[in-house]
């Protein structure tokens, strides 16, 4: 059956002034939409995706952004020169949008109600009674509870995921021919990622609505769409239908982007990788976009851009690997094996392997303070007594959604929160109840391994400084020279030049940053280290760096690991073992193949069978 | 004989840290040269750091100042019965003596800007001496001014220049903004970071005292205040080698109070901002690192709080830079300011509101403090604003 395209984007080229240049964010952009289809756009962040769709919609930041070129059609007719009253009349009614984060999309001073019905009435010239009817029709569809209560309710009283549904209710509600969701489970948890995704999906079939999914999660797309573009600096690098491309994926940045995703499959070996980052948009190379990274580069990659051609049927790429002209020419480097096949890291038998940490009835109260005296009146449970046992160069999992305690845990553990009860005994010794001096020695040996790479690094201090601190606090005894000598010892292990010790940390990038978090901790000569949602703020191919990083040191060094994260991929891949928390306590644990394969917990089977996979890699 | 008043200390103390900056910016490859670099790019604002020297220069050139001896009639020293010198009871500062060519040329009374006659008429005899028609032998004109081409921007009431005056107001406008500023920095940053770093017990108390500091009538403190402490200055009996305070250090004027009490009432806007800000600063990651590795908590307030809410400081002390000009200028209009002979703008708005009232007015009087006002503020401002871009990393590599 073919159809018209509800949406239909021709050679847009969305473009930036900043102090650095011209930004090329969209770059000769083109593909077309079905009704009741949905097509899903993947990539890292900074390949466009995000401008891509508010293009579409017609938001582009201005005055910086701008339309260079192209058409965007709804229905057959370009909606780019069109006036802003006659855009207005698009947006929310024939095109609407789902945005990232639910707890800044909805207005806090408004009814959940009141900012329904407001589309409603807006696009549809309906009366306030009926508006209000629809309005609570949409609630009900949206599967909140209670529409009729939630109508008069503010969105602070909404957990993230019932806001998201209320945004999906407000999307929906005039029956738009486009919905644009922007990364819209990313800030959710996993259990409710899935909820939402299949909430969204019946709706685009019973209005048979067109859907553009946005995310860099590729296993949201093999669950969710039928088509996909691959996005990779402002271009479409690869199109096809979603099960052709996860079976046989023809473009490198594609290939590499599968292969970087962590899983069980990948246990005991490296992760592949694709070195460096993503480039700023003023800074895309001239050729193809991903020259520089790509692992099959080619002479003349980098000068002569390959146009997105069908290779298959169907099946489209932009790539000079399939053009017969670039056939014979030869690689511009040599071809790497591919890192995977990097020997494991042997290590010592599991079971043989001595207790570096135990945990036992480790319990974390916050007081809740009430009236004007500040009187303590009850406690939050954040953690509630948790036991567990970490041994010597291995890796523990500590897995559960946002709010239930892990992170209080990890910190909890290497004395950064001083535990209401319960002991921490570190390698023989308890921790627990040691006074600031007595701590001391132990503050080099268990440290801690933030995830935002942005806030974990003091703006204002240069790089240097930055990972100096903890030899200045814990070795005061080490004189400069020593101190140089070992942090670039440390900066060249983690995959840092020592020149980078002068510069400030907005220089670098999301990865780079990581990687300094990581020399710091690492300078001081630690053996325990939390890993708190280490590498959930990043890219996914800077994720697999990071990841084979971790993986490196603690082979070299022996280190143990605590690896709090809410992604199981991750978990499969790096951890010996899992410990499952759910509001406070912990209710199951085991290795990662007991816990993968047969889980006990109804919490643990329905995290794990939340989680998108993909099946034909 | 020096006279050397409080706030001549504070102006001092500025001068010497200016000094010293500079001295520290333009050698080797410091921090300070790095910032230097950043803010010397923009034109702006070295235009604008050049009125405010200029200005800083006027205000160290009156504050440095001291006695003449009393020349008796016979050309000796004049001496009391016991033999001790005389000296003047008005103290000259290095810039009425640079300019007393202008301040003891005055007219009579009002003269617009570059006038060459008065701004009022005289009942006067004809200057050639022909009669006039029968009877008394006068005329009503406006006689000509006595130093025509002096007063670049007109006399005052009586007759004093307006340059002059502009250019005495600087010292204390100087005075006000910096010798302020000088006292709330420590107070805001130290209970700021105080209350929001270690919270409990410490952030109660603070906030007690500044929620009730500001709680209480701004004004209504000042004025009580003013009413106690700011009776005392220099003035009164004869002034001889003995009977000066402490010989020639004069520990308080109207002025030195005035800024204490602004001092004491407005540091608690900044303290609350910054209390905020380290409420936020504390719970980031990079202080919890710093926790992580047994940083002691002076040193992590050092490091990573106060150079984290420098930016703040900035804006909220050059944004109450402007509002404590001008404050000065409205207590002096409800007679609780600088002494009424001291030079100040706020007292040359307080007596242009008569003369605004005049017809024709006499509008140069206003327009000329309002000037200098401006020519103040507004370069702090932007000045303010390069130096806060400077002292962020991401910004000065940015335009680099």
């Amino acid at each position: 059956m073919t159809m018209t395209p509800v949406v239909e984007v021709k050679n847009l080229k969305t473009y930036f002034n900043t102090p650095e240049g011209l930004g090329r964010a969209v770059d000769n952009v083109s593909f077309s939409i079905e009704r009741g289809r949905t097509l899903a756009l993947v990539g890292e962040s900074g390949c466009g995706k995000s401008v891509t769709a508010l293009s579409i919609i017609q938001l582009i930041p201005r005055p910086q952004g701008f339309i260079a070129g192209g058409e965007v059609l709804l229905n057959g007719r370009d909606i780019i020169p069109l006036g802003e009253r006659e855009k207005r009349k698009i947006r929310g009614n024939k095109i609407s949008m789902i945005f990232q984060e639910p707890m800044t999309s909805l207005n806090p001073v408004l009814t959940i109600g009141s900012q329904i019905t407001e589309a409603i009435k807006l696009h549809q010239g309906k009366s306030s009674s009926e508006a209000r009817a629809k309005a609570v029709d949409m609630l009900e569809k949206v599967r909140l509870p209670e529409p009729g209560r939630m109508f008069h309710e503010y969105p602070h009283r909404l957990s993230g995921g019932m806001r998201q549904r209320v945004m999906i209710a407000i999307a929906l509600s005039c029956r738009p021919d486009l919905l644009i969701a922007d990364e819209p489970t990313t800030a959710l948890d996993v259990t409710i990622q899935a909820e939402i995704l299949n909430l969204i999906k019946e709706l685009q079939r019973e209005i048979s609505t067109a859907v553009l999914l946005i995310t860099h999660n590729l296993a949201v797309v093999y669950r969710n769409a039928e088509n996909v573009g691959v996005m990779y600096g402002g271009k479409i690098v690869e199109m096809a239908g979603v099960k052709t491309l996860f079976r046989n994926p023809m473009h490198p940045y594609t290939l590499k982007l599968l292969r970087c995703v962590p899983g069980m499959e990948k246990r005991g070996r490296m992760l592949d990788t694709i070195p460096g980052t993503v480039p700023p948009p003023t800074e895309f190379p001239e050729g193809c976009r991903f020259s520089g990274r790509c692992h099959r580069e080619m002479e003349g990659c980098g000068t002569i851009e390959p146009a997105l051609s069908e290779k298959e049927n169907g099946h489209a790429a932009a790539c000079h690997l399939y053009d017969p002209e670039f056939m014979n020419k030869p690689l511009s480097r040599p071809l790497l094996a591919l890192e995977s096949a990097r020997p494991a890291p042997v290590n010592v038998p599991h079971e043989k392997r001595t207790t570096i940490l135990e945990v036992q009835d480790l319990k974390y109260y916050y007081p809740v303070k009430k009236g004007v005296f500040k009187k303590t009146s009850g406690y939050l449970k954040a953690v509630d007594g948790i036991s567990l046992t970490i041994k010597k160069g291995s890796t523990l999992a500590l897995v559960g959604e946002s709010g239930c305690g892990k992170t209080t845990a990890g910190k909890a553990m290497i004395q950064l929160l001083k535990p209401t009860g319960g002991t921490v005994v570190f390698d023989g010794k308890e921790v627990t109840g040691m006074t600031p001096r007595g701590i001391k020695p132990y503050r080099s040996l268990m440290q801690i391994i933030f995830q935002d790479p942005y806030s974990s690094l003091n703006p204002r201090l240069m790089v240097g400084e930055i990972i100096e601190e903890g030899l200045k606090s814990l070795r005061p005894e080490m004189d400069g020279k020593a101190r140089r000598e070992k942090l670039s010892r440390i900066l060249d292990m983690v995959g840092l030049t020592p020149d980078m010790m002068r510069r400030y940390p907005h220089e670098f990038s999301g990865g780079q940053r990581q990687r300094i978090g990581i020399a710091r901790v690492l300078v001081v000569d630690p053996r325990f280290i939390v890993c708190d949602e280490a590498t959930s703020a990043l890219d996914v191919s800077v994720q697999a760096q990071i990841l084979n990083l971790l993986k490196s040191i603690q082979r070299d060094f022996g280190l143990s690991f605590l690896f709090i994260t809410h992604d199981l991929s991750r978990v499969e891949y790096i951890a010996d073992e899992v410990a499952v928390m759910y509001g406070g306590k912990i209710v199951e644990r085991g290795t990662v193949e007991e816990i993968f394969s047969s889980p006990k917990d109804p919490y643990t089977v329905k995290l794990l069978s939340a989680v998108p996979r993909i099946e034909t890699v | 004989m020096p006279v050397i008043l409080a706030t001549d200390l504070i102006i001092y103390a500025v001068f010497l840290a200016t000094v010293f900056l500079a001295f520290s910016a333009g050698r080797g490859d410091g921090y300070l040269k790095q910032v230097w670099r950043h803010i010397r790019k923009d034109r702006l604002a070295v235009a604008s750091m050049l009125v405010l020297l200029a200005y800083g220069g006027v205000a160290l050139m009156d504050s440095i100042r001291w006695r003449d001896p009393v020349v008796a009639e016979d050309g000796k020293m004049a001496r009391t019965a016991e033999g001790e010198k005389i000296f003047s009871a008005e103290p000259l500062s290095l810039l009425d003596r640079a300019l007393s060519g202008v301040k003891e040329k005055t007219e009579k009374t009002f003269s617009a800007p570059l006038a060459r006659r008065l701004f009022v008429k005289e009942t006067m005899e004809p200057q050639d001496g022909k009669a006039v028609g029968a009877g008394l032998q006068v005329i009503r004109d406006y006689p000509p001014l006595k130093y025509p081409g002096t007063h670049l921007l007109g006399t005052d009431k009586v007759g004093g220049d307006v340059l002059f005056a502009s250019l005495k107001g600087i010292r204390t406008g100087v005075v006000i903004g910096t010798g302020t500023t000088v006292i709330i920095i420590p107070f805001a940053i130290l209970f700021g970071v105080m209350a929001g770093y270690f919270g409990g017990v410490t952030d109660d108390v603070i906030q007690y005292v500044y929620t009730t500091l500001s709680s209480i009538p701004g004004v209504l403190l000042i004025v009580a205040f003013m009413l106690i402490f700011g009776g005392g200055g220099y003035e009164g009996g004869l002034v001889t080698e003995r009977n000066l305070l402490w010989g020639f250090f004069v520990p308080g004027d109207r002025l030195f109070w005035l800024c204490v009490i602004m001092g004491i009432t407005s540091w608690t806007d900044l303290c609350r901002i910054i209390r905020g800000e380290t409420l936020k600063l504390r719970e980031l990651e990079y202080v919890q690192a710093a926790k992580a590795f047994g940083v002691s908590r002076p040193r992590i307030i050092a490091r990573h709080i106060v150079p984290n809410v420098m930016h703040l400081v900035l804006i909220t002390l050059v944004l109450q830079f402007s509002g404590l000009v001008l404050a000065e200028a409205v207590l002096s209009y409800i007679g609780i300011g600088v002494s009424p002979q001291m030079g100040s703008w706020g007292n040359m708005i307080n007596t242009a509101r008569l003369e605004l009232s005049r017809e024709p007015a006499v509008w140069w009087n206003l327009a000329s403090a309002f000037a200098f006002m401006f020519a103040l503020v507004l370069p702090a401002n932007i000045f303010g604003d390069a130096v806060r871009d400077a002292l962020d990393p991401r910004l000065r590599m940015g335009r680099r």
